[in-house]
């Protein structure tokens, strides 16, 4: 078999449509368990009571962000290099899911702040830095918003996106030595010296769930962008036939 | 080749006097402002200080860098130089380098005057002028990249700003950390260090990573 008929992404089509449920599927199971361990198995914390069960949405969210803006970066420079359309289509795709994932982490970790911390925001070196992965994703979801040419908007994106993988980690340490010069003691974000395994597994559970859920919407979202971009395409109409 | 880019830029932006002006008067009408907002509490005024001359110099920047390829692009210019043997890194540097000195030096110069308004001492003016002769380089450089991938784009001005200023972290970061740091009378080097590093960093990468997209632009 010629994996690589694949990377057309007129044959990808069908395929994605097959592997949809497989994650699809998961993803809802894992989630309706990951959702019970954390709020009926794993016990009450010492410190901080019942409010650090949204940790279970929180982490995976903020984790899922920044894999996903490296995800994105590498199918970018793929469909760069290599002149992959379905690999650009692929960084397009996640862009939206990452950007979605990230702003869901920075609002978790608000509602998280405001009970424990006593208010909705510091400026903590990872608070920000998530802040500024928003931005680095809504740059590029932007420029590729405002290109018409779709090739030529793969290629900008790509370019900005290899860019700002250079530039997180200059980022994240400038953020961190930033923080720890102007502020004397932060608050950290959990003083656990140990995790109790059911919150670990109730996190690692959410974890697979979130990962799951990326693959599947992504490919729901590929689908869509195949349909628009190869709508002109002859041979598109005769596979969907 | 870098010298007859650089002369060139130079010539017209001498005719464009006006554009150089309006540029730098409003970074001190920007840092003018802060005061007025804020209150003139001369020990307030002087924490705010770094901060205040480093993010109006971020969007001051902002302002010249549409002008750094439109001009070329929308006259064909861009694209003979494109298609020179002449290796494209030197040209998009010797446009950078032009930039810079249009645009960032009159910034440089006029900042310390800017700090005697927010009563900085001798010492910390000196830092504020360091700081920002090592970094502005470095706005100008990563700036390009953002003008190249926007170019001919509607809107491209306020794209500009969503791709680039938060890039641009790092340098205000550590920018405005020494001169912090020369108030608190603490020594400014470790931060004037890094400065460099970044400096020298995207020296080497970003006329690349604008070549690139230029190609792509002007495809």
């Amino acid at each position: 078999m010629n994996l690589y008929k694949y990377a057309s992404p007129v044959n990808f089509y069908p395929l994605a449509g097959k592997i949809i449920p497989w994650f699809a599927i998961p993803a809802a199971l894992l989630f309706a368990a990951g959702l019970y361990v954390g709020f009926f198995v794993a016990p009450t914390d010492a410190q901080q009571g019942d409010v650090y069960r949204i940790m279970f949405i929180h982490v995976p969210a903020a984790w899922m962000g920044m894999f996903l803006y490296v995800m994105m970066a590498i199918y970018a420079g793929i469909g760069w290099a290599f002149n992959a359309r379905l690999s650009s289509m692929m960084a397009t795709s996640i862009s939206v899911t990452g950007a979605s994932f990230t702003f869901l982490s920075l609002v978790t970790g608000a509602f998280w702040g405001k009970p424990t911390w006593g208010t909705w925001w510091v400026w903590d070196a990872r608070m920000t830095s998530t802040l500024i992965l928003l931005f680095l994703y809504v740059g590029f979801i932007s420029l590729q918003a405002s290109i018409d040419d779709p090739r030529r908007a793969d290629r900008a994106g790509a370019v900005l996106a290899l860019v700002g993988v250079i530039n997180v980690p200059i980022i994240y340490y400038s953020v961190q030595w930033w923080n720890t010069l102007h502020q004397g003691a932060t608050i950290r974000i959990l003083n656990k010296p140990t995790i109790a395994p059911k919150m670990l597994a109730a996190m690692l559970i959410m974890l697979a769930a979130c990962w799951l859920y990326s693959v599947a919407v992504v490919l729901v979202r590929l689908r869509y962008i195949i349909v628009e971009r190869e709508q002109n395409a002859a041979r598109f109409a005769e596979v969907v036939a | 080749m870098l010298r007859w880019i650089v002369w060139r830029d130079l010539i017209l932006a001498w005719r464009r006097r006006a554009d150089v002006l309006s540029t730098l008067f409003f970074f001190v009408i920007v840092v003018s402002l802060f005061p007025l907002g804020i209150g003139p509490e001369t020990q307030l005024l002087r924490t705010i200080a770094p901060g205040v001359v480093w993010v109006a110099a971020l969007l001051a920047s902002m302002l010249s860098l549409g002008r750094l390829f439109a001009n070329d692009y929308q006259d064909g210019t861009l694209e003979q130089l494109l298609l020179t043997p002449q290796p494209l890194y030197l040209i998009v540097l010797g446009k950078v380098l032009a930039q810079w000195l249009v645009a960032e030096i009159p910034l440089v110069l006029i900042a310390p005057l800017i700090g005697v308004q927010f009563d900085l001492s001798r010492e910390t003016l000196l830092v504020l002028f360091v700081t920002l002769l090592l970094g502005t380089p470095v706005l100008s450089l990563i700036g390009s990249i953002g003008a190249a991938l926007t170019l001919g784009l509607r809107g491209s001005g306020v794209l500009i700003s969503l791709l680039v200023l938060p890039l641009y972290i790092p340098v205000l970061i550590f920018g405005a950390g020494a001169v912090d740091a020369s108030i608190m009378g603490s020594s400014p080097q470790s931060n004037l260090y890094l400065l460099g590093a970044i400096t020298v960093l995207s020296l080497t990468f970003a006329p690349w990573a604008t070549s690139a997209a230029l190609r792509i632009s002007l495809e």
